[in-house]
């Protein structure tokens, strides 16, 4: 079964075997408003875990996106590039940043489950 | 010192509306509504939007026919040919040839009305008292709102509940009546749309929003929307585009200083004015067109051969012309439309070329 896991800096990754899937969270798109510019890692890229990875901005400012895993980057989702409004419309879906290469899959018993995030989400508004 | 946020008339509307506030020079003022940023901008280019403009100063000089030609030495406008209620864009001048605030005179009845950035207007005040030999009256108004509506639908929906304002050419203003209180109205505005400001008592500020508001065509519009509106109209904002330090010749904004004037240049400042006039200038404000979708924002460092020449003061996304679009200063050598620039963004560069502004053009009412 696919898990999605959280970070406090509101990225998602879902883990199907050892690939790791990440985004940003539909609470972090609300806080940046309207997405128009996304930059996505290169292939081959390797990233640490809390680094910064990919960019997003909106109208008002450009945010960096932390990767919540470390690895090798395996793909990465040009459509964001071309359609960056695909964030906003489809944060957990179509709105992904990047596929990674786990190479310490411990690091995703740092992350919290969907009920843990929504409460600090709520408890730490931004 | 007193550091308590001030409101605005409307600052229970604004929040009843749903509004993002923000600090901005020393108000709180909304930066977004519900709809969002885009969509308000969008709104804006295709229907109506009110805004919020009461944090600008309101200032007032009333006097005899010497109002003008005190005025005069320190904004450089020909006030002798302005005619009854028609509004001109200028500045004030400082000692050094650079631009104190940059503003909007109207002559009127009493005197003289000017519209001047909420950052700037108690210093403002300051300055313009100080160049007055002859008694006059001087009244900062802060028992009146100013709120702005703008675009296409603007002048059919306004002219519905204060009728007669559709008949203002752009630059142009006049008194009329809204639920039988006198109201200042003029054509003009800060987006690149027509439109109009009025100059209304506290009290019923929140009446004309309401009211404006009851047509679905009517929405209201943040500081946000306000921001890409007017950088895609090419149009400057002070303390960004615009400081103490830079001249009009340097801004690229000559029209606001009066075509005789920028001969004799009898102001303050003028010295400065006109050996940029006559011996160049080394820097200028220019249109900045990034080639991809990178966004250029405000601090940019702007390249050309590999050398630094400049750097970009207003930036972001024009969803309207749907690229990233930005303004700056760069080296005179640099400025011609067409020249390749490469733009710095998180240490890497990115290319651009010098543009004409404005980004995006809509015809005023003249």
């Amino acid at each position: 079964m696919a898990d999605v896991k959280y970070s406090k800096k509101h990225e998602w990754v879902l883990v199907e075997g050892d690939i790791g899937t990440v985004g940003i969270t539909k609470y972090a798109t609300e806080q940046l408003g309207d997405i128009v510019f996304a930059e996505i890692p290169d292939l081959g890229k390797n990233i640490t875990s809390g680094s910064e990875a990919a960019v997003v901005e909106s109208v008002k400012a450009a945010s960096d996106v932390y990767t919540p895993v470390s690895g090798e980057v395996t793909e990465s989702n040009a459509a964001i590039v071309t359609d960056p409004s695909l964030i906003n419309k489809d944060p957990e879906g179509q709105g992904w940043f990047f596929k990674v290469k786990l190479s310490n899959p411990s690091e995703l018993s740092l992350l919290m489950n969907k009920a843990d995030y929504d409460k600090y989400v709520e408890e730490n508004p931004s | 010192m007193n550091q308590e946020i001030l409101k605005t008339s409307l600052y229970d509307f604004h929040q009843a509306c749903g509004a993002k506030l923000v600090p901005f020079a020393g108000y709180a003022m909304p930066v977004q509504y519900p709809l969002g940023i885009v969509g308000e901008h969008n709104f804006v280019r295709s229907k109506a939007g009110i805004f919020d403009v009461s944090h600008m100063g309101q200032f007032s000089i009333i006097g005899d026919e010497t109002v003008c030609k005190q005025l005069e030495q320190i904004v450089p406008i020909d006030l002798a040919s302005l005619k009854l209620n028609q509004s001109k864009y200028s500045f004030l001048m400082n000692k050094d040839g650079g631009i104190d605030d940059d503003l909007i005179v109207t002559k009127v009845e009493e005197g003289i009305n000017i519209v001047l950035n909420a950052a700037c207007k108690h210093n403002d005040v300051l300055q313009i008292k100080s160049v007055f030999t002859k008694l006059a009256k001087f009244i900062l108004h802060d028992e009146l709102s100013l709120i702005a509506i703008q675009g296409p639908m603007a002048v059919s929906i306004l002219d519905n509940f204060i009728h007669g304002v559709s008949d203002l050419k752009f630059m142009n203003g006049g008194s009329f009546v809204f639920k039988g209180q006198s109201v200042y109205v003029t054509r003009s505005g800060y987006t690149g749309e027509d439109g109009f400001e009025v100059s209304i008592a506290n009290e019923i500020a929140r009446n004309l929003c309401e009211t404006l508001l009851t047509n679905s065509n009517v929405a209201m519009i943040g500081l946000g929307a306000r921001d890409s509106l007017r950088l895609e109209a090419g149009l400057c904002l002070y303390g960004h585009d615009l400081n103490s330090k830079i001249s009009p010749v340097e801004a690229d904004l000559l029209f606001g200083i009066a075509k005789q004037r920028r001969e004799t240049c009898d102001f303050i400042g003028g010295s400065v004015v006109k050996d940029h006039l006559s011996n160049g200038i080394k820097k200028k404000r220019v249109g900045i067109q990034p080639e991809g979708k990178i966004i250029a924002r405000e601090h940019t460092k702007v390249f050309h051969e590999g050398k630094e020449v400049g750097e970009i003061t207003s930036g972001g996304f024009g969803p309207s012309v749907e690229t990233a679009v930005a303004m700056g200063y760069v080296n005179f050598d640099c400025s011609e439309v067409g020249t390749s620039l490469q733009l710095e963004v998180r240490g890497k560069q990115y290319p651009a070329k010098v543009c004409l502004l404005p980004f995006y053009k809509k015809s005023y009412a003249k």
